[in-house]
């Protein structure tokens, strides 16, 4: 089990998620052709100038009337691309098999960002609870969703604590990485390819079109 | 999931022909055809990523002026919206019945004034006020539309205005408005058809209608500032587009194109429009979009923009200001849709000694009136929840104890009228062309006997 899901798997889930981002890259542009105003509308200097204001922390509005989501959604999403890169597990695996080597983080502060991944996952499902406008468009699948991004990090977690049965607990570790990297594409996920490309359009429109700004 | 629907109050029923006569006949193979057919054929990429980008945070809610004044309730918070109409519809691939059509219609129409400021709030930027015009799209063309605003539509499409004016009563009104200014200022007049003008004016069809003192207001204003200017004798003359709310597209495009086309033919140089918000995004925006021109054929510019340069250019010369406490209310389609809120306050603290500038959210944050976007062309049915949906408009007015709300656009200037009365804020609206007549110096030299 552990050697299929430490290489057949691991190369399933990037062929996935790899091929369906590309995929979903290029129905978009399809889309995007057929949706007579996106093209001719897009800007770059707008579309970037809105996106570098929401990706800075607290440059928009409605990032400052919101601190707390603010300040855990940077956390979660930085933590969440960045952490398992620079995981030292991670990176010996890729230098067992090809030989590749970059900077880790050191074992502490990465048992410290995955704590950080876990709690930003509690405060979105505690939100998603609460708040009776996030509550009122949730569905069964945004739990699912949020269980699955979550679900690597809590179980890198407690196999790295050698907390149950270690074996066990790194192949549900891999399995449940792997699937969030194959849902990605595939599930609202995916947000992570078009953020870029509903922001900048937004931003076209407002500067180019319209002369004002949307932050 | 979500919560539970007896927790939330009873939205009041209201009676609409326009939604409850029409629904009667509908099939659900008719509704499922044309709901398939429009999402399939009419739209695409950002009807697609915008669904499958959404991660139902609710971020959006903030935003809108119906969510905030509905004790957070969370069926009036954008996504919500979408929720209750385009999620089912997608859910159930376009198999839904008249009723729940009813239900769509009343949201997509009468509770969404289009404003846009929800994907100012969106972190990913999704227009949602674009996604519910596809609701309203699926609406007309099941017929499921606000009687009143159906009518508006159907005048559109009849007389080619908005209001049911006829060539003659066009002339008429605006020969008498003519010699009406020419009582005040001997040089006043409004050149029909001139070719090769500067200025080709152009206004909404309320204004010969029932406000066509602010015809002859202007005739005085372009007699003051030496304005090369015209407006129309025929069809075109009426910049307004009610189509364009209601789902009309094609009627909508109809009225676009003659608008531009009748500034063209007179070869003029550029439009410039009367104060209204929703205008201007059809002749800038949607229009041009739906016809597709990237730009308007020829350069439009917003009546606020013509009187700013009016008076920075000293053509218009301020005799004295505008004495009483002033605020203001920024139009959602020049303010967002422009960027307009400098030169606004610009020509406000020109004309006026105290102007009392809105509380937070203001400029592009602003709220909007509540009536933009077909909302107010809903009609007296609908008036009630209008203005509980826009309680906190009332108090960003009060708490500026102004007297008077300058309104830059006739859609605001009705809907903050109706939300004085309502909130009972002791106010009045006035027009920012109301105010330059009082304040704007009128050389001895032009000054009828």
């Amino acid at each position: 089990m552990y050697t299929f899901v430490s290489g057949p798997l691991v190369w399933i889930a990037f062929i996935v998620f790899a091929g369906g981002m590309i995929y979903q890259f290029l129905s978009m542009l399809k889309m995007a052709k057929k949706d007579k105003v996106v093209l001719p509308y897009m800007s770059l200097k707008y579309g970037l100038r809105s996106l570098l204001h929401w990706l800075i922390p607290f440059a928009s509005k409605n990032m400052r009337m919101r601190y707390e989501t603010t300040l855990v959604t940077f956390a979660f999403h930085i933590c969440l691309v960045l952490l398992p890169i620079f995981l030292t597990a991670h990176v010996v695996m890729f230098s067992a098999s090809w030989g590749l080597h970059w900077v880790t983080v050191s074992e502490k502060a990465a048992d410290w960002l995955t704590v950080l991944v876990i709690f930003a996952a509690i405060f979105f499902l505690v939100r998603r609870w609460m708040l009776p406008e996030v509550r009122f468009v949730t569905s069964a699948s945004d739990y699912v969703l949020l269980a699955v991004v979550a679900a690597p990090f809590v179980t890198g977690f407690i196999a790295h604590r050698q907390w149950f049965d270690y074996e066990t607990m790194v192949v549900i570790h891999m399995i449940s990485g792997a699937a969030m990297l194959m849902a990605i594409p595939f599930t609202r996920l995916s947000h992570m390819l078009f953020f870029p490309f509903t922001r900048a359009y937004m931003g076209s429109e407002f500067g180019a079109v319209r002369h004002a700004r949307d932050w | 999931m979500g919560l539970p629907a007896e927790m939330l109050p009873e939205i009041p029923v209201v009676s609409d022909p326009g939604l409850d006569r029409n629904a009667e006949n509908l099939t659900k193979g008719q509704i499922a055809e044309v709901i398939n057919r429009v999402i399939d054929r009419e739209t695409a990429a950002r009807f697609r990523i915008y669904l499958n980008t959404c991660v139902h945070c609710g971020l959006c809610s903030d935003a809108c002026h119906w969510f905030l004044s509905n004790d957070r309730d969370p069926r009036f918070s954008p996504v919500g919206k979408v929720k209750q109409t385009l999620w089912e519809i997608l859910k159930k691939k376009g198999r839904v019945d008249a009723d729940f059509l009813k239900e769509c219609s009343r949201i997509a129409q009468t509770e969404c004034n289009g404003c846009r400021k929800c994907s100012m709030y969106c972190p990913f930027g999704v227009d949602i006020a674009y996604l519910l015009f596809v609701v309203r799209r699926i609406c007309y063309q099941l017929t499921i539309v606000p009687q009143f605003l159906q009518d508006t539509v159907n005048s559109h499409a009849a007389t080619m205005n908005q209001m049911w004016v006829k060539q003659d009563e066009w002339v008429d009104t605006l020969q008498w408005q003519e010699e009406d200014a020419r009582s005040e200022i001997v040089t006043a007049r409004i050149p029909l058809d001139k070719e090769g003008a500067d200025v080709f004016y152009s206004v909404i069809a309320p204004e010969p209608k029932i406000l066509a003192q602010l015809i002859g207001n202007i005739a005085q204003i372009m007699a003051v500032a030496k304005v090369d200017w015209t407006m129309p004798s025929q069809d075109g003359w009426d910049n307004s587009n009610m189509a364009m709310f209601a789902g009309d597209f094609e009627i909508m495009g109809r009225v676009e194109r003659a608008h531009h086309e009748a500034a063209l033919k007179l070869k003029a140089k550029r439009i410039v429009m009367g104060e209204c918000g929703h205008a201007f995004r059809g002749a800038v925006y949607d229009g041009p979009k739906w016809l597709g021109w990237r730009e308007p054929p020829v350069p439009v510019i917003h009546a606020v923009d013509f009187y700013h340069e009016l008076i920075t250019s000293g053509r218009i010369k301020i005799a004295r200001k505008f004495e009483e406490p002033v605020t203001l209310q920024e139009p959602c389609n020049i303010v967002r849709g422009r960027g307009l809120g400098t030169k606004l306050r610009e020509v406000i603290q020109a004309t006026c000694a105290d102007f009392r500038p809105p509380p937070e959210p203001d400029f592009e944050h602003n709220y909007c009136c509540g009536a933009g976007g077909g909302v107010i062309n809903c009609g007296p049915p609908w008036k009630t929840s209008r203005v509980k949906g826009n309680s906190v408009k009332a108090e960003q007015l009060a708490a500026t104890k102004a007297h008077i709300v300058i309104t830059p656009c006739h859609n605001c200037h009705a809907g903050i009228e109706d939300i004085i009365s309502g909130y009972k804020l002791g106010m009045h609206v006035r027009f920012l062309i109301e105010i330059l007549m009082q304040v704007m110096e009128i050389p001895d030299e032009l000054k009828a006997e």
